[in-house]
C-alpha cells in the first residue's frame, strides 16, 4: 500500500465481446504525475479499456505493467491493492446507504469480526474530505445528495480506501458547468499527489485539465501525443474521423401561432412529492424552445405529463387552443403530439420487437397498415424499407429486432416513426443522449427541418451546445419551476449555468 | 378475557415457524435472491427434525438432547439446500421464481418420501417440552402469554434484535445489503458478490430448516405430508409485509398467527358459520394487509431477483 506509482503501462490489450472487438492491440503509459485524457466517441471502448485495467473485465490478450513489474488482477480489490481507483461514469453508490457505509464497503481495516467499526470509517472520510477540499456530509444517504455531490463522495471513497492513481469515466458528463470548473481545479491540484487518467468526450475540459491525450477509435488507438500541441478541433477530427460540423439555428423568427401552453402546471413524481410546481412556458408553431437544467428537476414529469402519461394536479396544458390536462396518451397522439422519451430503450420502442413494428407502433390500425383489422405486410415492410433509408438506419435488415442495435440507430427508428406521422409537436426529451457526434449532427438537422416546416418543438435537454445551437429561446427548469427565459443570442454558459443551480445572477456563487 | 389470554398466549408459540423462516428469507432476500423454495426447505427440516428423536431416542425418556440434535441436522440440511439453490440461481443464473418453485416441490417431496420409508405412518413424538421462565412465568396474565413455552420460542424472538444487528452493524450484513441492492457497485469496492449470496442462502435456508424442525419438534410433536400448509409461502409474503425488517416481520408473523389462532378458538365454540371461513381468515388479513401496505413504499433491494454477470454489458 506504500508504494507510489511512478510509471503504469498497458500493452497490447485486446478485448473481444461477442461479435465486437471493444479493444484491439491497445498500448498506452501514463508517468508520475501525469493527467491523460482518453478521448474517443462513444462505443470506442474507452470504458472496456479502463475495467480492464481495474480487473473488472479480464483481457483476451495483452500485458499491464505498474513500475515496470508485470501484474495480473483477477478482480479490483487486486487493482486496489496497488493503488489504482476508479470512478465510474454511473457512480457505484449504493442508494439506500450513508456515504460512510458506502466507504466502509470497501475499507476492510473497519471489519472487525462482529462490528463494523463505522466510526472509524467516518474518521477516514472525514480526514481525507479535509484534506483535498471536497466537502461531504459523512451521514447523508446517497439519495439525499445531487449529482455534484455524488461525485465528490465518489472521489472521497476511491481516495479513502488508498488510491494513487486515479481513474475517472466521463466525470463532467451529469455537472452543470460550475461544478465542472470546480472539478477541473481539484484534479490540477490532485496530479501533484497521484496520477489520473481522465475519460472524456468534450474537448474543452480535455484541453483545460489533460498534459497528454490517447485518442481511441472502433478499439484502436489513433493517436497519442501532448495536448498542448494540438488544437480542440484537430483532435475531434482525429476522434470521429471525419470533420464534424454541427447545424445551427440561424433562421429567422418564425412567429407563429401559439402551439402549446402549459399555464401553472402542478405534477407529482413517483415519489409523491412536487416535481412540477406552477410550471408556465408558451412554445409557438415554428419555434424551438431549448428546456435547459440539471436532470431530476421536473424534466420527466413536464414530458410525461404533456404527453398524458402521467395524472396532472392542477393547472392546464393548451394544445392549439385545446384543454388537454388529464387526457390519456392516445388522444394526445391524435391531437397530434410527436414524442421522442428520455428512455429510449424503454418507452421509445419495443426492443423484442422488429424495426419494421416498431415504426408503425402508434399506427397499427391505420388503414395505411391495416385492414379489417389484420397488417398489411407489405404496406409495413415497404414503409419500413423506405424509412430506414431516409434516416440512414443501419441495420441487418428491418426484420432485426430494434433493442439489438446500437442506441444511435435505436433513436433514428424513433425519429423516423415520429417525425413520418406529420406530427403538429414535437417533444424531444435529451434526445443526444449518449450518442456520438455523427448521430448528434444528424438528429439536429432533422430537427431544425421539422422547425422549418412550422412545428413547434419542446427540447428537453441539458447539453448547452445543443440547446444554444437549436433554440430560439431557451428557459431554464429548476425545482420544477421555470428558473427564467432568454432569447436565443442572449443566453451563453455561464448565465445557463448559475440558473440551472438555483442561483440568481449576481448574487455571489 | 380468559379466551382472549387463550387466544394470545397461543398466538406466541404459533408465530415461530413463521418468524424464522420469514427471517431467513429475509437475509436470502436482501442478498437479492428470491427464493420462494421456503416451504420446501422447511419440510425436509421439520422431517429431519422429528427424524433423529424419533429413531435414536426411540420417543423415550432421554430424546431432549436428541430434540436438541434434530433441530441442529434441520439447519445443516436447510443450509445445504439453501446452497443448493444458490448454484442453480447465482452460478447457472436460472430464473429464480421457477427455480424456488421447483425447490418446494423437490423439498415437499423428498421430505413425504423418506418419511414414509423411514417411519412409515404417523407417529407423534413427545418432542420438546416448554420451559416456563422462573419468576417472569409467574406474572399474571404477561406470564402465561409470553413466559410459558419452549426454548426455541425465547430463542426466536432473541433473534429478532440480534437479526438486526448483523443486517445493519456487522460487515457481513453491510456486504448482503450491497449485493441486494447494488451489486455491480459492491463488486466494484471488491466484493465477491455471488459468493455474499451464497452464505445468505445458507444462512437462510438453516433458518428455514429450523423453523421446519421447530413445528414437528416443539408445536405439533409429529410430521406429517401437509405439516407445513403452505407456511413458507406465508414466510415469503411476510418479508414483503415487513419491508426486510426484523422488526416489522416479526410483527407480522404475530397478526398472522393471531388470525390463526383466533380461528382454532372461533371453531371450537360452535358457531353457526361453515368452518371454512374461519380458516381463511388468516389468509385474507394477509392479502388486504400486503394490498394496503405495498402503496406507496419502498421496492424493496434494487437488484432482487436479478443475477449477477459482472462482463454482461449494460
Amino acid at each position: 500500500m506504500s508504494e507510489k506509482i511512478t510509471s503504469l503501462r498497458m500493452e497490447h490489450i485486446t478485448k473481444r465481446f461477442p461479435g465486437v472487438l471493444a479493444g484491439d492491440d491497445i498500448s498506452l503509459e501514463v508517468g508520475e504525475g501525469e493527467i491523460l485524457a482518453l478521448v474517443g466517441e462513444n462505443g470506442a471502448g474507452k470504458t472496456t479499456l479502463m475495467n480492464i485495467l481495474m480487473g473488472i473485465y479480464q483481457p483476451d490478450e495483452g500485458r499491464i505493467f505498474i513500475n515496470g513489474n508485470e501484474v495480473r488482477f483477477r478482480g479490483p480489490e487486486d487493482a486496489f491493492k496497488v493503488g489504482l481507483g476508479m470512478v465510474h461514469q454511473q457512480y457505484m453508490l449504493v442508494g439506500d446507504m450513508t456515504v460512510t457505509e458506502n466507504v466502509a464497503l470497501g475499507y476492510k481495516q473497519a471489519w472487525k469480526p462482529m462490528k463494523l467499526d463505522l466510526d472509524e470509517v467516518r474518521r477516514r472520510v472525514v480526514e481525507v474530505s479535509d484534506r483535498h477540499g471536497l466537502a461531504v456530509n459523512p451521514d447523508a444517504y446517497i439519495w439525499q445528495l445531487s449529482v455534484g455531490e455524488q461525485q465528490r463522495v465518489e472521489l472521497v471513497k476511491t481516495l479513502c480506501l488508498g488510491a494513487r492513481f486515479l481513474i475517472l469515466d466521463e466525470p463532467t458528463s451529469a455537472l452543470t458547468p460550475q461544478e465542472t470548473e470546480e472539478l477541473v481545479d481539484l484534479l490540477k491540484k490532485m496530479k501533484e499527489e497521484l496520477s489520473i487518467i481522465f475519460i472524456s468526450h468534450k474537448l474543452n475540459e480535455v484541453k483545460a485539465v489533460s498534459d497528454k491525450i490517447a485518442i481511441l477509435r472502433h478499439g484502436r488507438i489513433v493517436f497519442t501525443g501532448d495536448t498542448a500541441d494540438h488544437s480542440s478541433s484537430s483532435i475531434a477530427a482525429l476522434m470521429t474521423g471525419h470533420e464534424i460540423e454541427l447545424p445551427e439555428n440561424k433562421e429567422a423568427d418564425m412567429h407563429g401561432g401559439l402551439a402549446l401552453s402549459i399555464k401553472d402546471l402542478c405534477v407529482r413524481s413517483d415519489r409523491g412529492n412536487l416535481a412540477l410546481d406552477h410550471f408556465s412556458l408558451d412554445i409557438r408553431e415554428g419555434e424551438v424552445v431549448g428546456l435547459a437544467g440539471v436532470s431530476g428537476n421536473g424534466q420527466r414529469e413536464l414530458a410525461e405529463a404533456v404527453n398524458g402519461l402521467r395524472a396532472v394536479e392542477s393547472g392546464s396544458i393548451s394544445f392549439f387552443g385545446e384543454e388537454c390536462a388529464g387526457r390519456g396518451a392516445h388522444q394526445m397522439i391524435e391531437a397530434g403530439m410527436g414524442y421522442i422519451p428520455e428512455e429510449r430503450n424503454i418507452e421509445g420502442i419495443v426492443p423484442a420487437f422488429s424495426i419494421k413494428e416498431n415504426l408503425i407502433l402508434k399506427d397499427s390500425e391505420n388503414p395505411r397498415f391495416s385492414k379489417h383489422h389484420l397488417m398489411k405486410r407489405k404496406a409495413v415492410m415497404e414503409n419500413a424499407e423506405r424509412l430506414r433509408k431516409d434516416f440512414d438506419i443501419r441495420c441487418p435488415g428491418v426484420d432485426t429486432a430494434a433493442g439489438s442495435l446500437s442506441g444511435g440507430n435505436i433513436q433514428k427508428v424513433i425519429l423516423a416513426r415520429e417525425l413520418t406521422r406529420s406530427p403538429r409537436f414535437l417533444v424531444a426529451v435529451y434526445p443526444t443522449r449518449g450518442l456520438d457526434m455523427g448521430a448528434v449532427e444528424s438528429i439536429h438537422k432533422e430537427l431544425l427541418a421539422k422547425r422549418k416546416e412550422g412545428i413547434g418543438i419542446l427540447l428537453i435537454s441539458e447539453e448547452l451546445d445543443e440547446i444554444m445551437n437549436l433554440s430560439d429561446r431557451i428557459a431554464v427548469i429548476y425545482k420544477g419551476r421555470v428558473q427564467c427565459v432568454m432569447k436565443h443570442g442572449e443566453a451563453d454558459k455561464r448565465r445557463l449555468g448559475i440558473h440551472m443551480a438555483g442561483l440568481e445572477e449576481g448574487s455571489d456563487e | 378475557m380468559d379466551i382472549l389470554i387463550n387466544i394470545l398466549s397461543m398466538t406466541v408459540p404459533f408465530s415461530v415457524a413463521l418468524l424464522l423462516a420469514s427471517l431467513g428469507e429475509m437475509f436470502n432476500q436482501r442478498s437479492g435472491v428470491f427464493n420462494l423454495g421456503c416451504e420446501g426447505i422447511m419440510a425436509v427440516g421439520a422431517f429431519i427434525g422429528m427424524l433423529v428423536p424419533f429413531s435414536v431416542g426411540q420417543g423415550g425418556a432421554v430424546a431432549g438432547g436428541w430434540n436438541w440434535l434434530g433441530l441442529l441436522l434441520a439447519c445443516v440440511a436447510g443450509a445445504l439446500l439453501g446452497l443448493l439453490f444458490g448454484l442453480v440461481v447465482v452460478t447457472f443464473r436460472a430464473p429464480q421464481g421457477i427455480a424456488g418453485i421447483g425447490l418446494q416441490m423437490f423439498g415437499v417431496g423428498v421430505a413425504g418420501t423418506l418419511f414414509r420409508h423411514f417411519v412409515g405412518g404417523t407417529q407423534s413424538i413427545p418432542g420438546m417440552s416448554t420451559t416456563p421462565i422462573p419468576l417472569l412465568s409467574k406474572i399474571p396474565v404477561i406470564g402465561r402469554i409470553f413466559f410459558s413455552h419452549s426454548i426455541i420460542v425465547y430463542l426466536a424472538f432473541l433473534f429478532v434484535p440480534l437479526a438486526w444487528y448483523i443486517l445493519f452493524k456487522t460487515p457481513w450484513g453491510l456486504r448482503v445489503r450491497a449485493v441486494g441492492t447494488h451489486p455491480r457497485a459492491a463488486d466494484s469496492m471488491g466484493i465477491n458478490v455471488n459468493r455474499t449470496r451464497y452464505e445468505a442462502l445458507a444462512v437462510g435456508g438453516a433458518l428455514a430448516g429450523l423453523a421446519g424442525a421447530y413445528l414437528s419438534v416443539c408445536q405439533v410433536k409429529m410430521f406429517s405430508d401437509e405439516l407445513i400448509a403452505g407456511r413458507g409461502f406465508i414466510a415469503v409474503a411476510l418479508v414483503y409485509f415487513g419491508h426486510w425488517n426484523p422488526v416489522k416481520i416479526m410483527l407480522g408473523a404475530l397478526l398472522f398467527s393471531f388470525a390463526q389462532t383466533i380461528q382454532y378458538n372461533v371453531q371450537g365454540l360452535g358457531m353457526n358459520v361453515p368452518y371454512e371461513f374461519f380458516v381463511m381468515l388468516p389468509y385474507v388479513v394477509v392479502v388486504v394487509v400486503l394490498a394496503f401496505t405495498s402503496r406507496n413504499q419502498k421496492t424493496g433491494p434494487a437488484a432482487l431477483g436479478k443475477p449477477f454477470n459482472r462482463e454482461m454489458r449494460t
